[in-house]
């Protein structure tokens, strides 16, 4: 098995606060390994310090061999690391086709054509619809994102995520604000992808977690206070302490 | 032959026209007006490529249209002296080489202020693109050689070969031929795959960096391309009133620009064209009805910025019933 | 020496009135997120009025009062019938619907007063000089606007830091949501913050009036120095239009009273005097564009 992300010694400090502090972790191809913790324990921070959004202040971020700690976000996602967003980010002026079509595009590459007719690239279309179809968002292909429901703007936000055929994607509560049939064919459609990538699941979301973790971090405070499979975190006294037992309390 | 292509068809035809009408009907300030309409209605449009299209506010585009203008008058001038600009670049008076040279030195400096101004965005960015407007303009003041502020003079209209450029309707057809063009060109860009990714950063920039563009490239090109189109413009501005003044600078003018882009529909092909047309005959008209002429001007704008959304050209869908964009 | 303190003096003084502008406008940009390209009307209202009623009645004071009491109600007027709607909208929409407020503002003024400048003079116990140093004697009317300037300055800093108004309009700079949150008549907060900077620019027009000419379009000349100071001190922040203001004056004046003459030792004299002042005039809008690269918010960014 080979490493698809490696965070060692993760430092970042906002003035005297430390919302990172010494985080390493690491992703093996194939896995998914999620990342849990009550609200304020920095998951969005350590998150965005993997996408390239924020500058630790310390500390290494590899992903797949090559040193990424100081990459532009763009770049890390050319070189294979995809993510969705807690708030669902797409261009609400186009349609579930175009966004998907321009994912597709991005990754076909060029880009820089002036003089070409990006509705007669067949590649893009022929992928996009094939990709469509096998979804719930097969029929909603015409319709303006701006229109579409939560839950279809997360499956979209998934989809585009996978048009990069990225090693590693990064996943931001993906179940936040879906009912319990949307979550179920979230966690189907993750489980589904899988194969074609690792992933860093970042989840409040309990049943998801267990359903589809191989692994689990549970990070409090800035630091990681245990990593292992489901029953360890699960058996896990200070876990049970700091974390789920906020939760049945 | 479809919709589109047959009104593109039937607006080009009319505008050939205006010369011989105008001539017809005694009404010759028509051509005058009408080739100045199409000339701003190529700037706006330059304009709206990075407004419209690339969600990117730039307070200083007259700069492009008045450096592309200058390049004329430069030329022109050491031309008609006999001498090179710094030493090394003789004069010209040929159009075939003024304009692509207008088009190289508006994109080149389009290039210096975007890759800085780029760096910044939102209020910061209108304002960083405005100061750059500004050290231009007075740059050019300062200028003693090329008139200072009472700019510099082409007492020849740039020729082409064949053509008898002095003939003030050729000159309009020629005028007519390169916006036609450059109305195509635009269609183009737009329809491209660069134009696809334009218009995702003005959505949601955010989105275009997870997705793997770097934002910055594609906004900087589209900012050099966009000035290039404004210097052209400039070019042809300058070959059409036969002077270049430090006035085709001033930051008033850029906003006159934005005006064209919001009154005729922001992010349309043929909004800004539109725009510039209309802003070019209300001034024209009511200049000689009154001298406060900016009064209506001012309110025109104010209610078309805060009661109507999409502009004339919005205005024209709903009439014709075809959807507005 | 002598000629460089004149010209410090004239540089603190052109200073003061860019900071009374660019007080307004920093709040207005900070609270409410808008581009007012029209705040150079409020001083050219100030302006006209005040000189208006100084030659009709003979009084400084009357043409003061009538200076501060048209801007600030053209101001209160705009903010209801214009900038309000403009709230929600982008910055493109703000800057064209303030851009087309100038045409209809200066428009308005011509047909009031005509395209003549108005002269007013200054009241008679500011109008002598007083020596300053031996051989430098500085009208004390520009040092009653260097006094006057600093006064605000004080003023606004204690409204700022120890009145309630104060700390909501430092909350609101700060984060907008904040104040709506706490629930604070948002409407009437907007309104009293445009009507006081509005009030602001009308005072540092009445204080330029004697000693600039009075005309349509004065204010479009002065704004765009305004906007680079708002910029360069950070959008916002009253202090930092405070030490951008002093700066870009100190600045601006020390260029043009200096530049031409320097170059006027490497070059041909005409042609240094054009080349001098045509860069003097570049040299804010170069600082700006330096400041806005090293730090994309200003000097003293209040928005985080």
């Amino acid at each position: 098995m080979s490493r698809v992300l490696e965070i060692a010694g993760l430092v970042k400090s906002f003035g005297g606060l430390t919302a990172t502090d010494h985080v390493s972790l690491t992703v093996e191809s194939g896995e998914i390994h999620a990342l849990i913790g009550p609200n304020g324990a920095g998951k969005s921070t350590l998150i965005n310090q993997i996408c390239g959004e924020l500058a630790p202040s310390a500390g290494r971020i590899h992903l797949a061999g090559q040193d990424i700690t100081r990459l532009r976000a763009d770049e890390r996602v050319a070189l294979g690391l995809g993510r969705t967003f807690q708030i669902t980010s797409l261009l609400e002026d186009m349609t579930v086709r175009q966004n998907l079509g321009l994912a597709v595009q991005v990754r076909e590459g060029r880009n820089f054509a002036f003089f070409d007719n990006v509705a007669r690239r067949r590649e893009i279309w022929d992928e996009t619809d094939a990709a469509l179809a096998e979804t719930a968002l097969g029929p909603r292909a015409g319709v303006l994102v701006a229109d579409l429901s939560h839950g279809e703007k997360k499956q979209l936000e998934l989809l585009m995520a996978l048009a990069r055929r990225p090693r590693l994607l990064l996943l931001d509560e993906p179940m936040a604000g879906l009912g319990h049939l949307e979550s179920q064919q979230m966690i189907e459609t993750l489980a589904a992808a899988r194969t074609g990538c690792a992933m860093l699941l970042v989840e409040h979301d309990m049943e998801a977690v267990f359903a589809l973790a191989d692994r689990i971090s549970v990070l409090v405070y800035g630091r990681i206070i245990a990593v292992g499979k489901a029953d360890e975190i699960r058996a896990n006294p200070e876990v049970r302490e700091a974390y789920l037992g906020e939760e049945e309390a | 032959m479809r919709r589109e292509t047959l009104a593109l068809l039937a607006v080009f035809a009319v505008l050939a026209l205006v010369p011989v009408l105008a001539e017809l009907t005694g009404q010759t300030s028509w051509t005058r007006l009408v080739g100045q309409a199409l000339i701003y209605g190529m700037a706006a449009a330059s304009l709206n490529f990075i407004l419209g299209y690339g969600g990117m506010i730039s307070f200083g585009h007259a700069t492009f249209f008045g450096i592309g203008g200058y390049v004329v008058g430069i030329l022109y001038f050491h031309f008609d002296e006999g001498t090179r600009f710094l030493g090394i670049i003789p004069g010209t008076g040929q159009m075939l080489l003024t304009l692509p040279a207008a088009i190289l030195v508006s994109g080149l400096a389009a290039a210096l202020v975007g890759a800085l101004s780029l760096r910044t965005g939102g209020v910061q960015f209108i304002m960083i693109t405005l100061a750059f407007a500004q050290m231009f303009f007075f740059l050019f003041i300062s200028l003693k050689t090329y008139g200072g502020e009472d700019g510099v003079m082409v007492r020849r209209t740039n020729s082409l070969p064949g053509l008898n450029m002095r003939d003030k309707a050729t000159l309009y057809w020629v005028i007519l031929v390169v916006a036609a063009g450059y109305y195509l060109f635009l269609r183009q860009l737009v329809r491209s795959s660069f134009g696809q990714i334009i218009a995702g950063i003005r959505q949601n920039e955010r989105r275009m960096t997870a997705m793997g563009v770097a934002t910055y490239r594609y906004k900087l090109a589209a900012f050099i391309l966009s000035g290039m189109g404004a210097g052209l413009a400039g070019a042809l501005m300058v070959n059409f009133l036969r002077f270049a003044s430090p006035d085709m600078l001033h930051w008033t003018r850029s906003g006159e620009l934005m005006v064209m882009v919001i009154l005729g529909g922001v992010g349309t092909l043929a909004g800004p064209f539109v725009g510039a047309a209309a802003l070019t005959i209300i001034e024209t008209l009511l200049s000689r009805l009154t001298e406060h002429w900016m009064l209506p001007v001012g309110v025109l704008l104010l209610a078309v910025v805060l009661l109507s959304r999409g502009g004339l050209m919005a205005l024209i869908a709903r009439m014709t019933g075809g959807r507005g964009k | 020496m002598i000629l460089l303190t004149e010209q410090l003096l004239n540089g603190l003084q052109y200073g003061v009135t860019l900071f009374l502008l660019a007080a307004g406008l920093t709040l207005i940009f900070g609270i409410m997120g808008v581009i007012n390209l029209a705040h150079g009307a409020f001083y050219m209202a100030g302006a006209f009025a005040a000189s208006w009623v100084a030659i009709q009645t003979g009084s400084f004071w009357g043409g003061l009062l009538a200076g501060l009491l048209v801007s600030g109600l053209i101001g209160v007027l705009v903010e209801v019938g214009v900038i309000r709607r403009l709230y929600a909208r982008d910055h493109l929409d703000q800057v064209l619907a303030t851009f087309a407020l100038i045409l209809i503002l200066n428009q308005g003024t011509v047909l009031i007063f005509g395209r003549q400048p108005l002269f007013s003079s200054m009241p008679e116990i500011f109008s002598g000089s007083v020596e300053i140093l031996p051989g430098l004697p500085y009208p004390v009317y520009r040092l009653f606007v260097i006094v006057v300037g600093l006064t605000v300055a004080a003023g606004l800093y204690l409204l700022i830091n120890r009145t309630r108004i104060g700390m909501l309009v430092r909350a609101g700079a700060t984060n907008r949501e904040m104040v709506r949150a706490l629930g604070v008549d948002i409407r009437r907060l907007y309104t009293t913050v445009f009507g006081l900077g509005a009030l602001l620019a009308g005072l540092a027009g009445v204080m330029a009036s004697p000693i600039v000419s009075v005309q349509v379009g004065m204010g479009d000349e002065i704004i765009l120095a305004t906007f680079v100071v708002v910029v360069i001190g950070g959008v916002g922040s009253v202090k930092g239009a405070f030490v951008a203001g002093l700066l870009l004056g100190l600045a601006d004046t020390m260029l043009r009273a200096f530049l031409p003459s320097l170059l006027a030792q490497v070059m041909s004299g005409p042609e240094a005097q054009a080349l001098g002042t045509g860069i003097s005039s570049m040299g804010i809008y170069l600082m700006m564009a330096i400041v806005l690269l090293l730090r994309p918010r200003g000097l003293f960014a209040a928005q985080g």
